[in-house]
């Protein structure tokens, strides 16, 4: 389990804090999502837990142990990070890509284990990636490349999976795949932390919602409890209503004003 | 690397190797240089093969790979296929370490390289400080003003010490700022060997370290590496491996741009396969350069820097507009 208690975070350099004392606990089996607007605090987040950025105040916990008694490496066996970002210069095969997975694993000079094989195989077999993986990563199409990504950070094997924006830039098709994907590591098991800013399928998908607002939590609870009108307006400065999704009835966010309503 | 890669770049190495020992002012046939690498022949080949030709191709050899395999760990750690030793001032600063030493009466083949490097890491830290400063550490055409920039200053600071240094004490301007393999001397040679072998050894055992750098800070944090360590250390190495080969052979330009390019465009993938066929692919660049410097206005030599220089530049402006295209 991924812990937050009363972190504040300050950007160096910056006047103020980008995150406040923000709680949150990301468990096993579920889809906990961070959500808000630009701004708020949610990649900052993200940062302190690559060892990036240093809490101000306040923790992060894995399991019980803090985050700064964590060697990186151990990190990275008990938490995958899929960063908002990553653009290899050098292009690789998408195999020696998702294999790169292991590297908190392996020592410098030995071989890949029979583990490690096995964990990529059934990283390639979850992200459905098999494909791919003899091309090289700057042929990969943008819902390609996130899949791959994604099929990396499960091979490192780790038990909670924390992605950033997974699916901006995706078509609904490659956004849903995504969504369906991360829904079932959760059934399976993983503890999935999620930043991202697609709030109705967030709400269709996700089992805990964080909503962040200028570093503070503003809302936290059930897609339910936070997917409310006057909560959202206030922290988005937009008009909005809040309907049922009539697929599967989640709440879900439609902006109002549009052409000739100014 | 595939088996017929690495056999393709031996091969080039070989026979860049076998041009270096049989031409230059007086041409040999290759069973006359066979011949005198095994002491037998006539006084004359053996004199020229051994005494001159072995030691000016084996620096030759290293000075390249020391070089190629330094712009491919600058590379892979600043994410930036324009990176390399000498566009990056990292060469120029191990040259002023060299040469203020030099000026200042010590020259031991095995300090002078200790110099360089000091000057060369100084020149390091101002690089990415100023980059940074700009802030545009990510950008590649930002990190290459600032390397140009400091390595300009060290330039001209050589220029000022060669200047005001007794005559004769130093070796001449244009040895260090065109680079030369003119001074092979045995103990020359083996101080850069050594170096340089230390430098690829490291790289190599970072291999792997080098491969998550090169996806960019946050992915390499992600899976697990110390970022801010594991930098620190490619930029010491790939210094070390510049600073070797400019107290070797003084500055000799673009090897580092060109030869990991080249490896990459035939379809090495991974950093410990590129440093290796950088390594032989820049040993073969070099000795050949050194061919053409040697033979082309013959008896007269061209400076070393100067044809790595002419072969360079338009490589490089061609990737600079790919780059700024991307």
């Amino acid at each position: 389990m991924i812990r937050l208690d009363g972190l504040v975070l300050r950007h160096p350099g910056a006047q103020e804090a980008a995150v406040q004392g923000v709680s949150l606990a990301a468990a096993a089996g579920r889809i906990t999502a961070i959500v808000g607007p630009n701004g708020s605090g949610k990649s900052t987040i993200v940062r302190a837990l690559l060892g990036r950025l240093a809490p101000e105040a306040g923790g992060v916990s894995i399991d019980g142990t803090p985050l700064a008694a964590i060697d990186r490496r151990r990190f990275a066996t008990q938490v995958a990070v899929v960063p908002q970002r990553e653009e290899p210069v050098f292009p690789l095969e998408v195999r020696d890509f998702i294999a790169l997975g292991r590297y908190p694993h392996a020592s410098p000079f030995a071989g890949p284990t029979a583990a490690d094989r096995d964990a990529v195989a059934r990283a390639v077999a979850r992200a459905q990636v098999e494909p791919f993986l003899d091309r090289r990563t700057d042929t990969l199409s943008g819902g390609e490349w996130q899949r791959v990504r994604i099929a990396r950070a499960l091979a490192q094997g780790a038990r909670a999976l924390v992605l950033d924006e997974p699916t901006t830039f995706l078509d609904i098709a490659h956004e849903m795949a995504v969504f369906e994907l991360l829904d079932a590591l959760a059934r399976e098991g993983q503890a999935v932390l999620l930043v991202s800013h697609q709030l109705n399928l967030v709400a269709r998908f996700a089992d805990h919602i964080v909503l962040l607002h200028h570093g503070r939590v503003a809302a936290a609870g059930t897609p339910a409890e936070v997917m409310r009108g006057e909560v959202l307006e206030r922290v988005y400065e937009w008009p909005l209503v809040v309907s049922r999704d009539p697929a599967v009835g989640a709440p879900v966010l439609v902006p109002l004003r549009g052409r000739g309503t100014r | 690397m595939s088996r017929r890669t690495a056999a393709l770049l031996v091969a080039v190495l070989l026979l860049a190797v076998m041009l270096g020992l049989a031409l230059g002012s007086v041409a040999l046939a290759p069973d006359v240089v066979v011949a005198a690498l095994l002491g037998r022949g006539d006084p004359t080949a053996l004199a020229i093969v051994n005494g001159l030709r072995v030691p000016r191709v084996a620096l030759g050899v290293f000075v390249g790979a020391g070089l190629a395999a330094s712009g491919t760990a600058l590379q892979a750690t600043l994410r930036n296929p324009l990176a390399e030793p000498y566009l990056l001032g990292v060469s120029g600063g191990a040259a002023m370490g060299a040469v203020l030493v030099v000026v200042g009466g010590l020259t031991s083949p095995v300090f002078l390289p200790l110099a360089a490097f000091v000057g060369a890491a100084v020149a390091v830290a101002l690089v990415l400080l100023v980059a940074r400063a700009a802030g545009g550490r990510s950008d590649p055409r930002v990190l290459l003003m600032a390397g140009v920039v400091v390595g300009a200053f060290c330039t001209a600071a050589i220029m000022v010490l060669l200047a005001t240094a007794p005559e004769g004490a130093v070796r001449g301007a244009l040895w260090w700022m065109m680079g030369s393999l003119g001074d092979a001397r045995a103990a020359a040679v083996t101080s850069v060997a050594a170096y340089v072998l230390v430098g690829m050894t490291l790289l190599l055992w970072w291999g792997r370290d080098l491969d998550v750098l090169s996806l960019g800070e946050e992915a390499a944090a992600a899976l697990g590496l110390d970022v801010d360590r594991a930098t620190r250390r490619i930029y010491l190495t790939a210094s070390l491996l510049a600073a070797a080969t400019v107290a070797g052979a003084g500055l000799i330009g673009f090897v580092g741009l060109v030869v990991p390019a080249i490896a990459r465009a035939l379809g090495v993938r991974g950093t410990r396969a590129t440093v290796v066929a950088a390594a032989l692919l820049g040993g073969a660049l070099v000795v050949v350069a050194d061919v053409v410097a040697r033979t082309v206005a013959s008896p007269a030599e061209l400076p070393l820097g100067a044809v790595t220089a002419l072969v360079g530049v338009p490589f490089f402006l061609w990737r600079l507009r790919a780059t700024a295209a991307r």
